[in-house]
């Protein structure tokens, strides 16, 4: 079984995201990259998927932010066994509409059995890739998927809904699939593993064409100024515990009013 | 793609499941209907099902579209992908709203792909100034809005859960039943049963208190001073996604929009940041008290009290004075 993994960095938002000049965007140049969540979720699902049934996995990504090769590395550190990244000139961050393109266009050789991709992205504005790519490739999409079982040309996917509710679909392959969560939490790569990889690995290049564009424009970014504000407690975890009992003592909930 | 003859049309996406309208279907409705009047052009509601005409009546659309076909009995990605592009080809709407939701989410971007129109998902805001349409797309897990145009008149988007009021999109509204504009014999996607959530656990939607944890919790380890505290109060620990996806909790104890819906009198979130995934289930709760060492936190935007302090050393001091009163 041939499984795709197609990957992308996103802003580490734990750091202040700032917003350029124009205010049209990120201060893309002050921030930190780190590979999307659910993308590591999408990996550890296809690793699982290859152990389970047999075959190989092959990562790859657009290389935007010059620094896709620490997190292909760190991805055959997991168990990928083939690693390639699409490069070109394209501006940190590139819209969906135009990756989707460019990974569309570089898997289509590698006769994929099973695309797998993270369910989305913090970054995708313009829309999720992996819909995209299904439909540029012709191959159907199911997303927000929390499992995937392979066997007898068929992938068998549970897909979540609201409220806890779950879908399960037959899949003829080959199949796209959105990746909301690995059935287990994904694995750590050793880092003495990754370094060896980053000193022995390949990475193939492929060289990407033209930016497809999103198809909108962004005229205006800015951070939600919400209309209210937590009233904040200061002081000791002692005294903020002091507050938070009495107002639950307020409301009658307290067990001893019971 | 040109779309040659373009309408003033609204096309709006309604969602079911287990027989019943999703509130997104009404949200959405309101909306498009408020949106159509402005472009001068009508709101129409497109429901696919099997058997379902029922459930088409109670949309407040201008119109309501009734698609039937055993093959849309229940939700299935490929089947509604074809629907709708042939639909939205041969309609040409000026716009088509999803709802940014499970269902939403598998088809959005494909169809920006197979009709050649823009596509913004994330929307928690639209407007349109002097005919434009402009839609604000809540990104970055929450931290950022981005105010967009689309290139050309026409467009896709997806509206996030609770983005506008439900009201005004329920009603009545003339339901026109037809067959699927496409054939769905040959689907690859075969849609196979719906599973129920798994039950015997504590039902976390009953709760009067809820100690909701996030990844501030560290590690499987302090979850045990959760526990404790939960204990003292009578009440059960609930948890934001990642502590579900690791496996420290079972997913019944999941808050936000894959898991349940919690509305407990007290809603004690210690260590959630507040992802939009995460407030869309929580939002509902009387008094949400929120603790996270990070003050930019969109959690504490969405609290009534806040502190940020560190959750660890707060869990067996709030115990503590919850046991001895």
């Amino acid at each position: 079984m041939n499984i795709v993994v197609l990957i992308k960095q996103v802003p580490n938002l734990t750091d202040e995201l700032d917003i350029n000049s124009a205010g049209t965007d990120l201060d893309h140049d002050a921030l930190q990259y780190v590979l999307n969540e659910w993308d590591e979720h999408a990996l550890e699902e296809a690793v699982l998927a290859k152990e389970a049934a047999g075959g190989a996995v092959t990562v790859i990504g657009v290389d935007t932010t010059g620094e896709l090769d620490g997190a292909l590395h760190t991805a055959l550190a997991k168990g990928a066994d083939k690693a390639a990244k699409i490069t070109g000139d394209y501006p940190r961050g590139a819209d969906s509409h135009t990756q989707a393109r460019l990974l569309a266009d570089a898997i289509k050789g590698l006769s994929p059995d099973v695309v797998m991709t993270g369910v989305q992205a913090a970054d995708d504005r313009d829309g999720q890739i992996g819909p995209m790519i299904a439909a540029h490739l012709d191959l159907p999409y199911v997303g927000v998927v929390t499992g995937v079982e392979v066997k007898g040309g068929q992938a068998f996917v549970r897909k979540e809904y609201a409220g806890g509710l779950m879908a399960e679909f037959e899949v003829a392959l080959p199949v796209v699939i959105g990746v909301q969560a690995a059935h287990q939490p994904p694995r750590y790569a050793p880092v003495s593993k990754i370094r060896q990889m980053a000193k022995t690995a390949k990475i193939d290049e492929i060289a990407g064409g033209e930016a497809a564009g999103s198809g909108s424009t962004v005229r205006r970014m800015f951070k939600p100024e919400s209309a209210s504000h937590a009233e904040m407690w200061e002081g000791s975890p002692e005294e903020v515990a002091e507050k938070i009992a009495a107002l639950i003592a307020e409301k009658g909930l307290l067990k001893r009013d019971a | 793609m040109k779309i040659m003859l373009m309408t003033n049309e609204v096309l709006i996406l309604a969602e079911h499941l287990n027989g019943k309208l999703a509130d997104i279907t009404f949200e959405l409705t309101g909306k498009a209907k408020q949106l159509a009047s402005t472009f001068g052009g009508k709101a129409v509601a497109v429901l696919l099902g099997s058997g379902a005409k029922s459930l088409a009546e109670t949309i407040g659309a201008d119109s309501v579209l009734y698609v039937d076909d055993p093959a849309l009995a229940s939700f299935n990605p490929e089947a509604y992908g074809r629907v709708l592009t042939a639909l939205i080809k041969e309609r040409s709407p000026r716009l088509v709203m999803l709802g940014n939701t499970s269902m939403g989410m598998d088809l959005g971007s494909g169809l920006s792909v197979t009709t050649g129109l823009p596509f913004i998902a994330y929307v928690n805001g639209l407007a349109a100034e002097g005919g434009a349409l402009v839609a604000t797309s809540q990104i970055y897990g929450g931290k950022i809005q981005a105010e967009a145009v689309p290139d050309g008149e026409a467009c896709l988007v997806s509206c996030l859960a609770g983005a506008f009021p439900g009201e005004a999109g329920r009603g009545a509204a003339s339901v026109e039943q037809i067959a699927p504009p496409v054939a769905l014999g040959d689907l690859k996607v075969k849609f196979v049963k719906l599973i129920e959530p798994q039950g015997g656990d504590v039902d976390i939607t009953q709760q009067p208190i809820l100690v909701s944890i996030g990844r501030g919790i560290g590690g499987p380890e302090n979850i045990e001073l959760a526990q404790e505290l939960a204990e003292a109060l009578g009440c059960a620990v609930s948890a934001s996604r990642p502590i579900t996806d690791a496996g420290w909790l079972p997913k019944t104890r999941q808050v936000g929009k894959s898991g349940l819906t919690v509305k407990p009198k007290v809603y004690l979130a210690f260590g959630i940041s507040g992802a939009p995934e995460h407030l869309e289930g929580m939002r509902g709760a009387e008094t949400i008290i929120a603790v996270n060492t990070d003050p930019k936190a969109p959690i504490f935007d969405m609290a009534h009290y806040g502190a940020t302090c560190d959750m660890l050393d707060l869990l067996p001091a709030l115990t503590e004075k919850v046991k001895s009163g």
